[in-house]
């Protein structure tokens, strides 16, 4: 039972990470991409982190995996940010 | 089926290895190399994890793509402004396009012989027995090496002489560095949004190199990886322009560079004066010993991590201040 | 023989020859640099391919302690290279 839950759980990851690549690769412009890759990215990676937590049944593996995906969260809403913007002063600049 | 499924994952893996690798030699555009190299170390970490090496998976990601990265980011950086002599004149040496095209093809045969050379002699050593005496003297000796990761107990124990001489390469490098020049100029100061991140990043990054360096002990981890973490809260402090990244001042800072061959060598020339041989830990301090010298290297691998992605000796805040003021006046000009 | 020491190891040898390949052709110091990092790479991926054991043994511990030293004398090492080519540069920039 535990087993499904996180196969399913990774499966939906592994979902939302194709879902974010196709996009990197298929939208149009910068911001766009960006969107794709952060938004669906941090999703699967968080759907993904779940289920690893759940097959661990472990608490302090799952509270590390925790941990990891706020980071990440953090750290690509950031660096997502700062694409941006760089992108958007030299468009201006222009 | 299970094996199948491990040799398409193997498969896509080494593609995606391979084409990474491909791709940042085969560009002339600087950045977009690096940026490719970086990816290549982290999908080299995962395929380090797949052959069960997590200390190492874990310490390409920190050091091999991640400080290295930083590192040649920043040197992209200094040479991109106005100044772009790398590709002003490629092919100096070889102003006749025939010739170029010759030798091109002459190393690429030659490195393609070497690759054959090099498969040809590990399918060879493959084939012929597996000589498990040191795998199998690592293991029944584990226990008295005072950890129990094995990966530990080599470089701290087993073969700490090897690992003692690194820390000298260590030191060596960042006094060829402080020989060769002034720091780089610093960051302008970052935006709320970066400097938010960073704010709650760095004590989670102090702590996780805490974490790292005791865990060592009996589980992937260890002083290297500990310093690389350590030496990434200086390198996004410096990013958010900040002139204060962690470093002390002056003899402060000699004393903590130092600190990782010193302690080594302390350790190995107290165990002479008592009778041992030289890094051959009693069984019972071992763990203490080693715990002692791998805080001592951490926060020396953490200096001198830092310290070449500032790129030379750091002057005092006061003179660090003068100087950018100094620069910015001469920019405006 | 396992099949992966073989495919990890084969990998290694293309991965060297495609570094060495690069250090000598480039142009760009700074991507000889990146380019001598690649083969580095390649030579830490042949000693991990040969000691790995199979799946549930435990992996020889020796060449993952010799690669992990390799790693970090490899970013002291690229840090004193971009050190001697931004040195060169000014250098060149002064003449």
């Amino acid at each position: 039972m535990i087993n499904l839950a996180s196969s399913i759980l990774i499966l939906a990851g592994l979902f939302f990470y194709l879902a974010g690549s196709i996009g990197l690769l298929r939208l149009p412009d910068l911001y766009t991409r960006l969107h794709a890759l952060t938004k669906a990215d941090n999703l699967g990676l968080g759907l993904l982190a779940a289920g690893l937590a759940l097959h661990s049944q472990h608490l302090l593996t799952s509270l590390k995996l925790l941990l990891i995906w706020l980071a990440v969260l953090a750290a690509s809403a950031t660096s997502a940010h700062l694409i941006a913007r760089q992108a958007r002063r030299q468009e201006t600049r222009r | 089926m299970n094996t199948t499924n491990l040799l398409v994952f193997d498969g896509l893996l080494l593609f995606s290895i391979v084409g990474l690798a491909w791709a940042s030699l085969a560009t002339t555009d600087e950045r977009r190399s690096v940026i490719l190299f970086m990816a290549f170390g982290l999908v080299l970490a995962v395929a380090w994890g797949r052959l069960l090496a997590p200390d190492v998976a874990l310490a390409e990601a920190a050091i091999g793509a991640g400080l290295s990265g930083a590192l040649l980011l920043a040197a992209v950086r200094k040479q991109s402004p106005g100044s772009s002599h790398t590709h002003a004149n490629p092919d100096r040496n070889y102003s006749e396009s025939g010739a170029k095209v010759v030798l091109q093809w002459l190393v690429t045969l030659l490195c393609a012989a070497l690759a054959g050379t090099l498969a040809w002699a590990l399918l060879h050593a493959l084939s012929s027995a597996p000589h498990d005496t040191l795998p199998r003297a690592i293991s029944d000796n584990l226990v008295a090496s005072g950890v129990s990761n094995p990966v530990t107990a080599v470089l701290l124990n087993f073969r700490a002489y090897d690992t003692l001489l690194e820390l000298a390469v260590l030191l060596t490098a960042v006094l060829g560095i402080f020989s060769l020049g002034q720091t780089t100029p610093g960051y302008q100061p970052a935006g709320p949004v970066f400097d938010g991140l960073v704010r709650w990043l760095v004590p989670v990054l102090i702590l996780t190199a805490g974490y790292l360096l005791w865990v060592g002990a009996h589980a992937p981890g260890g002083a290297f990886q500990a310093g690389a973490t350590l030496a990434a809260a200086g390198v996004v402090l410096r990013l958010t322009g900040r002139s204060r990244i962690g470093l002390p001042d002056g003899f402060v800072l000699r004393i903590i560079m130092a600190a990782g061959v010193g302690v080594f060598l302390l350790v190995g020339l107290t165990l002479l004066l008592l009778g041992r041989p030289f890094l051959g830990y009693p069984p019972a301090w071992a763990g203490a010993l080693i715990l002692l010298i791998e805080t001592a290297a951490m926060l020396s691998i953490a200096a001198t991590l830092l310290l070449a992605f500032v790129g030379g000796q750091p002057q005092s805040t006061a003179v660090n201040a003068a100087a950018n003021r100094q620069r910015e006046e001469n920019s405006r000009c | 023989m396992l099949t992966a020491q073989v495919l990890y190891g084969l990998t290694a040898c293309v991965i060297v020859a495609l570094g060495l390949r690069g250090a000598l052709l480039h142009a760009s110091l700074l991507q000889r640099v990146v380019a001598i990092n690649v083969m580095g790479a390649g030579v830490f991926m042949l000693l991990i391919a040969v000691a790995y054991r199979g799946p549930g043994l435990p992996p020889d511990p020796l060449p993952h302690a010799l690669v992990l030293t390799g790693i970090v004398v490899a970013v002291s090492a690229t840090a004193l290279a971009l050190a001697l080519a931004r040195r060169l540069h000014a250098e060149q920039d002064n003449d």
